[in-house]
């Protein structure tokens, strides 16, 4: 295949096009940086914001009994680690920015009392929005260019190059500062959103050095039609369950029932006709699925089915400081791709704290990935001129002789047999994890030696075989990181340690690329306990 | 999983080919789109709100859906429904401003659907 290599420099490359991209993107460029914007997919249909929808949390401005109670809805699921002064710094900066939006034109709907209402981002319509918005500011977007390996200079991260899938073509960007906003990590699961969320940005930043903390929190699993894929979780509110033949599941037992191997049925009868209105003309996507297939979820049961996230709308990611720097002079990292502990704890981000982490994650980030890259003088004299080095390994790089045997298909296929059986995975054991880690170890060891695109690879082989990688290094950080935490708390549930530990409000740190680590931190002095 | 190109419908834009996330779609050398990669479609309907004539079906099964039929399915009204029930038309976005979602947020338990209720600007 005839390649060539687009080179570029830039003060801030975003790696990531979902919300938190788009925002980091926006704030560097709008702080006076240039921005290139490399995005797997599609910037406005990428990731997974587009087919969701989705709730948004922020503060309306004046108004404490609001405030406070935004602020505090999710003290209590959170068990532990949630940091309530942060949690106000993150909604007040969301409503800072929706405020910009409505300068920029965002067509608000309203609610009763004719006010606008920001609790409800359409995925297609904000993203496309933060698509025209990138582009009047002045954003380089890369579509379907996804980011294969950082370039680091000293230590120091100094860009990423990547590979242009529709052509083969391959891209270098030089660039003062990178933020990592490639999303969590679904395994390839089949929730909708999240077939490009694969851990690249994990395994990019690891190599880096980086850190992550609260993997073990990313027990999240969630409800789809038993031959759908959406994920959205919102109508269960008005939702009843029961098992094959009628008898009633309270919704709490339906993932152990489904673990059982029970059949659960739902149907949403605990809506009257105007929320059922507010849901089909709020959440259309939702109902495309009976519109097309028949059957009125509002009336008729339906067979359901649950689907791993992974740490998509959970709580761990990359460990990153108040400015979203991660432990890599000159790495950011903002949305799902980061832990979000402080935010919502243990438990699940999604609903409403996610989608405004990913404004205020992305806003900060853009700001101090702008300020660390001033000292980077423009030309080769400075960002284009630093002696930089590609340190992309496994799936990339064999350190061995390739191993036909060892394709991306099979290494991805073998990763999901470890982490997606919902059985062994919803309330794991530590014997299951530790013969799970061994098995992943050796899978890690063979992929980091054998795995790499086969001769005459199609760009999809080449990123097919980097993704393979970077989910077994994911469900490694994962699986280490369960097996040291002795307890049930929020997204980590543990079958031989059904209780809270109140002993063990700490944090878990992990990294680590042949041998994984995992070592405790303290929470933040403010935190919450459980 | 995406089921149909209609071709007795498509203008051969494009738009589909650049926007699908997941590279499903590709366009053929005479600029016509061609489902190049059908296993790795995610069934997010994001191709059929962009495209401007109606020409694509989704099916919502996630595994290939034997019972596609567009026929009945353009007789149904299925074909372009989603984009439809959003209120976006010829590719192009519309409807956020008619979204009633904050009913779902006001019918939380108390005394959160009263925060929702207040979160008007
Ligand atoms: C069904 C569902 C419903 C949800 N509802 C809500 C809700 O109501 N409220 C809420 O707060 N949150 C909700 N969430 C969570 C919310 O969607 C996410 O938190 C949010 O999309 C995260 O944004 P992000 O930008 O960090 O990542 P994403 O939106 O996932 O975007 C990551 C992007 O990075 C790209 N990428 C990945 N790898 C690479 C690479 N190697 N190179 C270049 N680009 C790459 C991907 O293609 C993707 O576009 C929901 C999630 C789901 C699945
Ligand atoms: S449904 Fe989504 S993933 Fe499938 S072809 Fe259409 S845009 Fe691509
Ligand atoms: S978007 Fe519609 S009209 Fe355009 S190429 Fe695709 S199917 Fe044809």
């Amino acid at each position: 295949m005839s390649e060539s290599t687009l080179h570029l420099t830039a003060d801030v490359l975003v790696i990531g096009g979902g919300p938190a991209g788009c925002w980091a993107a926006l704030a560097a460029r709008r702080a006076g940086a240039s921005v290139v914007l490399a995005e797997k997919g599609y910037v406005g249909t990428s990731g997974a914001t587009p087919p969701a929808n989705t709730t948004l949390f922020y503060t309306v401005p004046g108004d404490r009994l609001q405030n406070d109670g935004m602020v505090d809805h999710r003290v209590a699921p959170a068990k532990g680690f949630i940091v309530r002064d942060f949690v106000r710094r993150v909604y007040d900066e969301t409503t800072v920015n929706t405020e910009l939006m409505t300068r920029w034109g965002y067509p608000w709907p309203r609610n009763e009392t004719g006010k606008t209402f920001r609790g409800n981002l359409r995925g297609p319509d904000y993203m496309i929005f933060l698509r025209k918005r990138l582009l009047a500011e002045g954003v380089r977007i890369l579509d379907h260019s996804p980011a294969l390996e950082l370039l680091t200079a000293d230590g120091v991260a100094a860009g990423a190059a990547g590979i242009t899938r529709r052509t083969g073509d391959r891209w270098e960007v030089r660039a003062g500062a990178v933020v990592v906003a490639t999303g969590g990590c679904a395994f390839r699961s089949g929730v909708v959103g999240t077939h490009n969320l694969t851990g690249d940005g994990y395994l990019l930043a690891a190599e880096a050095g980086a850190r992550f903390s609260g993997m073990e929190f990313s027990g999240q699993w969630a409800l789809a039609p038993a031959e759908g894929g959406l994920t959205k979780g919102i109508i269960y509110f008005s939702g009843s369950f029961s098992d094959a033949d009628g008898t009633p599941i309270p919704h709490p037992g339906v993932p152990d029932a489904l673990a059982a191997g029970r059949s659960v049925h739902a149907v949403l009868d605990r809506a009257d006709p105007y929320l059922e209105d507010g849901y089909r003309k709020g959440q259309p996507n939702i109902f495309v699925y009976f519109h097309r297939l028949g059957g009125n979820p509002f009336t008729d049961r339906y067979p359901v089915r649950l689907l791993y996230e992974g740490t998509v709308r959970a709580a761990g990611g990359l460990d990153v400081d108040e400015r979203c720097a991660t432990s890599v002079p000159g790495l950011y990292a903002v949305g799902d791709a980061t832990t979000r502990e402080k935010l919502t704890g243990a438990a699940m981000s999604g609903g409403g704290p996610a989608v405004a982490w990913c404004i205020a994650s992305g806003t900060w980030a853009g700001q101090a990935a702008t300020a660390f890259a001033r000292q980077f003088a423009a030309g080769t004299a400075g960002l284009a001129g630093r002696p930089v080095h590609a340190i992309g390994g496994a799936g990339l790089r064999p350190a061995a002789n390739p191993d036909p045997e060892r394709t991306a298909e099979a290494v991805t296929r073998a990763v999901q047999q470890e982490i997606l059986p919902l059985d062994r995975n919803y309330r794991r054991t530590g014997a299951g994890i530790a013969a799970a880690l061994e098995r992943l170890d050796g899978l890690w060891e063979a992929a980091r030696d054998g795995l790499a695109p086969p001769a005459g690879a199609t760009p999809r082989d080449i990123v097919r075989a980097r993704e393979a990688a970077a989910l077994v290094a994911t469900a490694r950080w994962i699986l280490a990181s369960a097996g040291q935490r002795t307890e049930t708390r929020g997204l980590h549930r543990r079958a031989d340690f059904p209780g809270l530990d109140p002993a063990q409000h700490h944090h878990l740190l992990s990294g680590g690329l042949d041998r994984v680590w995992v070592r405790r931190a303290d929470p933040h002095e403010e935190a919450v306990a459980a | 999983m995406i089921e149909l190109i209609l071709s007795e419908r498509c203008i051969a834009c494009g738009t589909c080919a650049k926007v699908c996330p997941d590279d499903v779609l590709r366009t053929d050398a005479a600029g016509e789109p061609v489902i190049a990669h059908k296993e790795d479609c995610q069934t997010c309907y994001l191709c059929e709100l962009f495209c401007p004539v109606d020409a694509l079906y989704v099916s919502p099964r996630t595994a290939p859906d034997p019972t596609v039929d567009a026929a009945a399915l353009i007789a149904a009204g299925l074909v372009g429904s989603y984009r439809r029930e959003l209120g976006w038309a010829r590719g192009r976005p519309g409807g956020t401003e008619t979204d009633l979602s904050y009913r779902m947020h006001e019918a939380f338990t108390e005394p959160f659907g009263e925060i929702w209720k207040r979160s008007g600007i």
